[in-house]
């Protein structure tokens, strides 16, 4: 099996090689070929391994490949641990990248930087897979920062934008903030274990709740606290979460593809993933947890907020993707990891359908993103509308659909959990769930309904995307719909994950939950004993009168609640504190440092002035030398007799 | 009787003299040089003495170097002296200063 | 008794020369101040037995370094009364140094002489004993090397003192061996190609004829 490990990672890694160093000489369909060859092997690959994994119920796979060095007894190595939980991801990751990359052909038709877009494309699956199959912490590591690079080049594809050059700067510095939290988390387990590898920590978890660290004088934390939320601080930049989330909706500026695979899919749930693999870690910190489960409600309410006024057809996609992984980061919190990640996987694809249906309207209306100048497209773009409506359905949690079952697996969830915050995640959750209908239901009745609100030249045009662009929305539907359905018996209330997952018998929520539950069936009619349909419902009902029924309603509306919306629209200041106070305090202090610390002290006193000093000691010493032979002659002398003098004291004494 | 001592005295009397003739002729390059001469006598009056007293010949061999490379130094000296003077129309010791630093 | 006798004055004499050396005004008379100091030591190392040294003190440097002394002197223009001043004003210094020196090396020379031969009677030498002799076997035999590089050394003082001084005087009328070798037949010929000239016709031969050669306007 471990060949096909390797295998799985290293075909896209060639596709992307091969793209990128000899995409001039390959050419535009040699680099597409060459790069969904790789990333295809790795997805027959990933679902072999989920196979053997699930159905043959083979032992999880924990070894190293290749030792790269060894510091003080620290491995450090590149091994794979491959268990269930690393299987389901792979194949997630595999999958939505080979759909990405046939919607690619279509999507980037005519851009001059084909070649390289594959080839980046290719080279995030692989860093994907280094990440979800790590088996230590500095693998981990490496396919964090791996695709983070491949984020930024990729949101700075179009690098002669300025707004994409400053929107992939910005994920870039957000997402430092977030990996400084990271890498010292790592440091402090490192610190305590002595060792990088996941199994190791793993086992003295239970100690090292017990262990204190002052992290400052006079407070003691338990060092797993400690390590977690330093952790999950790497999470919150990845994943996205408030106060890191700024650099996701900006992330939009990289193409649609792109938004679909790494900004929905699957880098932004490197968080949640790493948070549910760390779940051995995190199980004995409760404060760690609540500190979780706090950020992720309010991620998920508040974004969805937000979402509500954008016009900008992606930035919507992007607000709910933020909601959709705080509803994720909440079940973690509230230790329902096996939720999370159930959550994860249908919002990976439903999510991915939305952005790339996005993206189809699009292409469609020839790059116009402004959802005011859209409307009726449902007769223009029929495979596009139906697979919108699906995922639009699977998002706002439809029951039967994928994400009903996720959605509601986890809010039960969390309504069982006891631990501090979790009163304020469940109402935060109920009450997303009303927003998230209303923003996604607003931007499916903008774009494919009423009146056709595009100039007549665009009408002229609009027209049903390429096969390549429609097949992948085709078959990332089915799964939106039936992957649910299908798999929230074992994945959720089976013993799916087994050892991979960790859960102390007080937190099991989803155990708790499970006891509820009697089949898909039985639980689709219990959740009309919720408030949770009615809610979702409502959202669409309010966004149907809002915008087809009475549109002049919305204008009023926005009238009338003039402060919130200000708040809104201002994103909550957090850019403007970020740019203010932030940005500007850093700058403030770069330029005191440079002024006062480099130009003053460093080059005035240290550099200039030791020459400076040297200078006034030779004008000092050069009086000596006046240049008269005489002057020359008096100290040799003078000297002469000095030292004979010196001498003759000396044996005199 | 005449001893060491008296050589050695009459040396050190000798060298002294020179000495500070160098410090009063200091603005004269020609009294400089011979004041240098005689700097010279006075040492070499020492390693006589030392050779005849210690009965060792090395002194006066030594003595004979001296004397060797006091005169080049003098025909260099005033070779120099010589251009210094066509060039400059003087000798003097102050107006020499091109090396002040 | 004469020994100490000849001893003392011609000491005497040796310092009074050298204090008119450091004091006369005249550089002429300092040099020939010089030369008194340098005979009285003469007889002093004679006193001493160093007979060939003697000698060449008197022939190498009254005879030629003292000459060349006085033959710059005289030869250049120089303003005594200029150069003198500062005398009294550097005299008391002058002589507080010199007197340090003067103490120093006395209080070593007389109190603190141990291990130098200072009571050790002079046994005159056997009257067939040659310094010259005994000079010259340890120059020709022990210091031969630094002999031939003393030799050499004085070469070099030769060749420096004439480079220095010597100075090529514009329009002075010499030959210049080595430019009548060097040169070449192309230094002093040059080979112009011209166009033939042709044979005057008649009646153009007479426009041509009255025209100075090349004077053609």
């Amino acid at each position: 099996m471990e060949r096909i490990y390797l295998a799985t990672v290293l075909a896209p890694l060639a596709g992307a090689l091969a793209a990128g160093l000899f995409g001039r000489l390959i050419g535009r369909t040699g680099a597409h070929l060459v790069t969904i060859a790789g990333v295809a092997a790795a997805f027959a690959l990933s679902l072999l391994v989920l196979k053997d994994q699930w159905l043959d119920g083979a032992p999880a796979f924990n070894g190293s490949v290749y030792t790269w060095a060894v510091v003080d007894g620290v491995r450090m190595e590149v091994g794979f641990l491959v268990d269930r939980l690393t299987a389901l991801m792979m194949v997630v990751v595999t999958s939505v990248s080979l759909m990405v990359h046939v919607y690619t052909i279509g999507y980037m038709h005519d851009d001059d930087g084909y070649q390289r877009f594959f080839s980046y494309i290719s080279l995030f699956t692989f860093a994907m897979l280094m990440l979800v199959m790590a088996n230590n912490f500095l693998q981990l590591f490496f396919g964090w920062e791996a695709v983070g690079l491949v984020s930024y080049l990729l949101i700075g594809f179009w690098y002669t934008r300025p707004t994409a050059i400053f929107a992939n700067l910005k994920a870039f510095l957000v997402n430092r903030v977030g990996d400084f939290g990271f890498l010292l988390g790592i440091a402090v387990l490192l610190m305590y274990t002595g060792s990088l590898d996941y199994q190791a920590t793993f086992d003295r978890a239970p100690s090292l709740a017990g262990e204190v660290i002052e992290v400052w004088p006079g407070s003691g934390w338990s060092v797993a606290t400690v390590a977690c939320i330093l952790l999950f601080i790497g999470a919150m930049g990845k994943s996205a979460q408030v106060p890191l989330h700024v650099w996701l909706p900006d992330s939009m500026e990289g193409p649609t593809p792109i938004s679909a695979l790494i900004h929905a899919a699957t880098m932004v749930t490197a968080g949640v993933f790493m948070v549910a693999r760390m779940s051995p870690l995190f199980e004995y910190s409760e404060a760690a947890l609540s500190f979780v489960l706090v950020i992720g409600a309010t991620t998920a309410l508040f974004t969805g907020f937000l979402g509500i006024i954008q016009n900008d057809i992606k930035r919507v996609v992007a607000y709910s993707t933020l909601s959709q992984l705080g509803y994720m980061v909440v079940a973690l919190g509230a230790s329902a990891y096996a939720a999370g990640v159930f959550h994860l996987m249908t919002h990976a694809f439903f999510k991915a359908l939305l952005f790339l249906a996005a993206g189809s309207v699009i292409i469609g209306l020839h790059h116009e993103q402004d959802i005011r100048k859209m409307g009726g497209l449902r007769r223009y773009m029929p495979i596009t509308y139906w697979t919108s409506l699906i995922g639009t359905l699977s998002l706002i949690g439809f029951p039967g659909f994928s994400g009903f079952f996720s959605k509601d697996v986890l809010i039960e969830a969390v309504h069982g959990a006891t631990r501090p915050g979790a009163g304020y995640a469940w109402w935060c959750l109920m009450i997303g769930v009303f927003v998230t209908s209303l923003y996604s239901f607003r931007m499916f009745f903008l774009v494919f309904h009423g009146r056709e609100r595009m100039d007549e030249e665009t009408k002229h045009h609009v027209h049903e995307s390429p096969w390549v662009v429609w097949l992948p929305l085709v078959l990332l539907a089915i799964p939106s719909v039936v992957i649910g359905w299908l798999t929230i018996d074992p994945v959720v209330f089976g013993n799916f994950f087994g050892d991979a997952i960790f859960v102390q018998a007080a937190n099991d929520v989803v155990g708790a939950a499970a006891r509820e539950y009697h089949g898909p069936v039985a639980y689709i009619l219990h959740a009309f004993g919720t408030p949770i349909p009615y809610l979702a419902a409502a959202g669409a009902a309010v966004a149907w009168y809002l915008t087809l029924r009475n549109p002049a309603a919305a204008d009023s509306l926005q009238r009338a609640l003039r402060l919130p919306n200000l708040v809104l629209e201002n994103k909550y200041w957090f850019d403007a504190f970020n740019e203010k106070v932030l940005a500007a305090g850093s700058r403030l202090l770069g330029t005191t440092l440079w002024k006062a610390g480099d130009t003053v002290v460093i080059d005035g006193a240290l550099v200039n002035g030791s020459a400076r000093l040297v200078g006034l000691a030779a004008g000092f010493v050069r009086r000596a030398q006046t240049g008269y032979l005489y002057d020359y002659a008096f100290a040799m002398i003078i000297g002469l007799a000095t030292l004979l003098g010196w001498l003759l004291w000396r044996s005199l004494g | 009787m005449i001893g060491l001592s008296h050589y050695l005295t009459l040396s050190a009397i000798l060298f002294a003299i020179s000495v500070a003739g160098i410090f009063l002729n200091r603005k004269n390059v020609i009294v400089l040089l011979m004041c240098v001469e005689l700097l010279l006598l006075a040492v070499n009056f020492n390693f006589i003495a030392f050779s005849r007293y210690l009965d060792d010949v090395a002194g006066q061999v030594f003595v004979f170097f001296i004397l060797t490379v006091a005169a080049a130094e003098s025909a260099i000296g005033l070779a120099i002296l010589v251009v210094l003077f066509r060039n400059r129309r003087s000798i003097n010791v102050e107006e020499l200063d091109t090396m002040r630093g | 008794m004469l020994t100490t006798v000849i001893f003392y004055l011609t000491a005497a004499v040796l310092v009074g020369a050298a204090l008119g050396v450091i004091t006369s005004r005249n550089p002429v008379h300092s040099a020939l101040f010089l030369i008194v100091a340098f005979v009285s030591s003469a007889v002093l190392w004679l006193l001493l037995e160093a007979e060939f040294l003697a000698i060449v003190l008197v022939l190498v440097y009254v005879g030629a370094v003292m000459v060349l002394f006085l033959f710059v002197v005289m030869m250049l223009d120089i303003n005594a009364a200029t150069l003198r001043e500062g005398f009294i004003r550097y005299a008391p210094l002058g002589a507080i140094v010199a007197g340090i020196l003067v103490l120093e090396l006395v209080s070593v020379i007389w109190y603190r002489n141990e291990g130098l031969p200072v009571g050790r009677e002079l046994v005159p030498r056997a009257p067939d004993y040659s310094s010259t002799e005994e000079l010259g076997r340890a120059l020709y035999t022990d210091y031969l090397m630094p002999f031939e590089l003393a030799a050499f050394l004085l070469l070099l003082a030769i060749v420096a003192a004439i480079l220095l001084t010597m100075r090529q005087r514009p329009g002075l009328k010499a030959q210049d061996v080595s430019a009548q070798v060097r040169v070449r037949r192309g230094d002093r010929i040059r080979l112009v190609s011209m166009p033939a000239e042709a044979e005057p016709a008649a009646g153009a031969g007479e426009q041509g004829a009255g025209d100075p050669p090349g004077g053609r306007p």
